[in-house]
């Protein structure tokens, strides 16, 4: 079933800004852009193909996010780098319970101070999404990586 | 740069301190980098290819390497696993283009020179020529060409292969304490979690020793020591093979004893209770108390446990200062669904993404490029003595490492 055009330009919007969190460095927003017991999971295609349960980085609500961000502000060690995300347009889908299926391709620059900025990831998100209260939020997005292999390391959601 | 060296001259000399010293030019030089494909990739070492469950089935493929070289594995209508190496012996092309693939033969898409699972050459096409004219000379011998074998050896569903006649069996080659971790690790039937893989731009060499590093985890990665999962403060040791070139660092997470030494240090404040406690919820499933085990099998093989997470790490040079290293993670069959979930869960603390392993990703990389320009100076070894000997109650201990450099200097002759 179609989705209605005022409904596509607020997922668009909700896709577009939690990207833009991201990049501009206020991953403390990322968490509000799930729902409660929201699901998150970087996992390489392969592995997502294959029915994988283990991904690269999993969270499962938003407090195992807000563990994520609290360990990359005070724990974790790495050379100060941004992201940039160009995203695609979504495709859009009415799911079952009225929820939005959305799958949304990606390309993910990364710069690491001083060096070029280089093509860190590109792959797909496919992203459940529900009305809560009026607002949209994520109930799950799996980062679809089209590689799985990783340059350096992840310490940022994708 | 150093200056061209003489035929005469030795690779480089080795510091008189032994093993308590590494002289950076090890992680540098070319010619070094072609030895140890030579020595240790080719040498009198079992080096790990796959995962039996990746190759349940006969005509099961699998891609792997084996430093440099590529390799295919294969499990034969017999049921048993071959490795060869994945080049033709006509004119080197790749045989195998799939990581994983099912085939009855192995045919090279080049000039279809076949062969069977085995590697032995079945069929050459056109080899009596097209209508009469060309072809092959009359003594071709078919069984004089074949896919260069390795012997293959399988361990707890681990499949490791060498090149080497004079590689001990496998059991000999990983020793008593070696074989028996892994045992306890790996002994029942096992599945696949997931896996993928991180480049890390240093030698492969520097991946080795921080693999055996049981006295940065409590102090680069922080998140062991806030969360208490693993540090250098709770009950454990660094064993080691009698040969010394094995190695396993682990610990008793219910033995914690907070340290004045350790409490000081940057790692062990931000402590604070987490807000997903799900990542740390475990199951007992080891009796004997040992809730943290990093294993480092010589040269590039590592089998681990942390809490319920069971991984294997693998790391295989891509040139001399890249390394991509491997991460597999495995559940048990007899996994329950909240067993199951525990060890997903758990994922999250190792891997390129780890919350408590995400700086081996670069650290290493750090060392690669704090030590340019240095190829005659050497790194200081002597954290917790200078003998290669287990350590049995302190990871603050280098002793691992001291016996990777003690087995690499034995094969390398350097």
């Amino acid at each position: 079933m179609a989705v209605e055009p005022e409904l596509r330009a607020r997922i668009e919007d909700l896709l577009g800004a939690l990207a833009a969190a991201i990049d501009d460095g206020e991953v403390e927003r990322w968490p509000d852009f799930f729902t409660e017991d929201g699901f998150y999971q970087i996992i390489p295609r392969e592995g997502y193909e294959a029915g994988h349960p283990l991904g690269i980085m999993t969270c499962a609500g938003r407090g195992m996010m807000r563990d994520r961000i609290a360990a990359l502000r005070d724990a974790n060690i790495y050379e100060p780098h941004a992201y940039c995300h160009l995203l695609a347009q979504p495709l859009l889908e009415r799911a079952a319970e009225g929820d939005i299926a959305a799958r949304t391709n990606f390309a993910l620059y990364r710069t690491i101070q001083g060096r070029a900025t280089e093509l860190f990831a590109a792959g797909k998100y496919v992203d459940r999404i529900v009305e809560e209260g009026g607002e949209l939020r994520l109930k799950s997005r799996h980062a679809v990586l089209e590689s799985r292999r990783v340059d350096i390391l992840i310490v940022l959601p994708i | 740069m150093s200056a061209v060296r003489r035929s005469n001259e030795p690779l480089l000399d080795w510091p008189a301190e032994g093993v308590t010293r590494v002289p950076y030019r090890v992680f540098t030089e070319p010619e070094i980098y072609r030895l140890e494909e030579e020595r240790i990739f080719r040498g009198p070492v079992w080096h790990f290819l796959c995962l039996e469950i990746e190759i349940p089935q006969p005509s099961d493929i699998r891609l792997a390497s084996v430093g440099e070289t590529p390799i295919v594995v294969t499990r034969d209508e017999k049921g048993a696993v071959n490795a060869m190496v994945n080049r033709c012996a006509h004119r080197g092309a790749l045989v195998c283009l799939k990581e994983r693939d099912r085939q009855k033969a192995l045919t090279c898409a080049y000039h279809s020179w076949s062969y069977d699972l085995e590697g032995r050459l079945q069929s050459v096409a056109f080899r009596r020529g097209v209508r009469g004219k060309g072809g092959m000379p009359e003594d071709f011998d078919m069984t004089q060409h074949r896919l260069e074998r390795l012997r293959v050896e399988t361990f707890c569903g681990l499949v490791f292969g060498t090149f080497s006649a004079a590689t001990p069996p496998i059991e000999a080659f990983l020793g008593p304490m070696t074989s028996g971790l892994i045992r306890r690790a790996l002994g029942r039937p096992h599945r696949l979690l997931g896996m993928h893989s991180q480049m890390l731009h240093n030698n492969w060499k520097l991946y080795a020793e921080n693999l055996r590093d049981s006295y940065h985890a409590s102090l680069l990665h922080t998140f062991y020591t806030a969360f208490k999962i693993n540090r250098v403060d709770m009950d454990g040791g660094m064993l080691l093979s009698e040969d010394g070139r094995h190695s396993v660092s682990y610990s008793k997470r219910a033995t914690l004893q907070a340290s004045e030494e350790l409490e000081g240090m940057r790692s062990a404040q931000s402590a604070s209770a987490l807000e997903g406690p799900r990542l740390l919820d475990t199951f007992d499933e080891w009796p004997d108390g040992i809730t943290h085990a990093i294993q480092a099998i010589f040269p590039t093989l590592g089998v681990q446990f942390t809490l319920n997470s069971i991984a294997i790490r693998f790391f295989t040079p891509r040139g001399l200062d890249e390394t991509e290293l491997f991460w597999i993670y495995l559940g048990r069959e007899e996994d329950d669904p909240r067993q199951a979930d525990m060890r997903a869960i758990q994922g999250n603390l190792t891997g390129a993404a780890g919350l408590v392993s995400l700086e081996d990703g670069c650290i290493n990389e750090f060392v690669q490029r704090g030590t340019r320009g240095s190829p005659d100076e050497a790194a200081f070894v002597e954290m917790g003595g200078r003998a290669v000997a287990s350590s049995d109650n302190s990871r603050a201990t280098e002793t691992g490492i001291r016996g990777f450099w003690q087995a690499y200097r034995e094969l390398m002759g350097l």
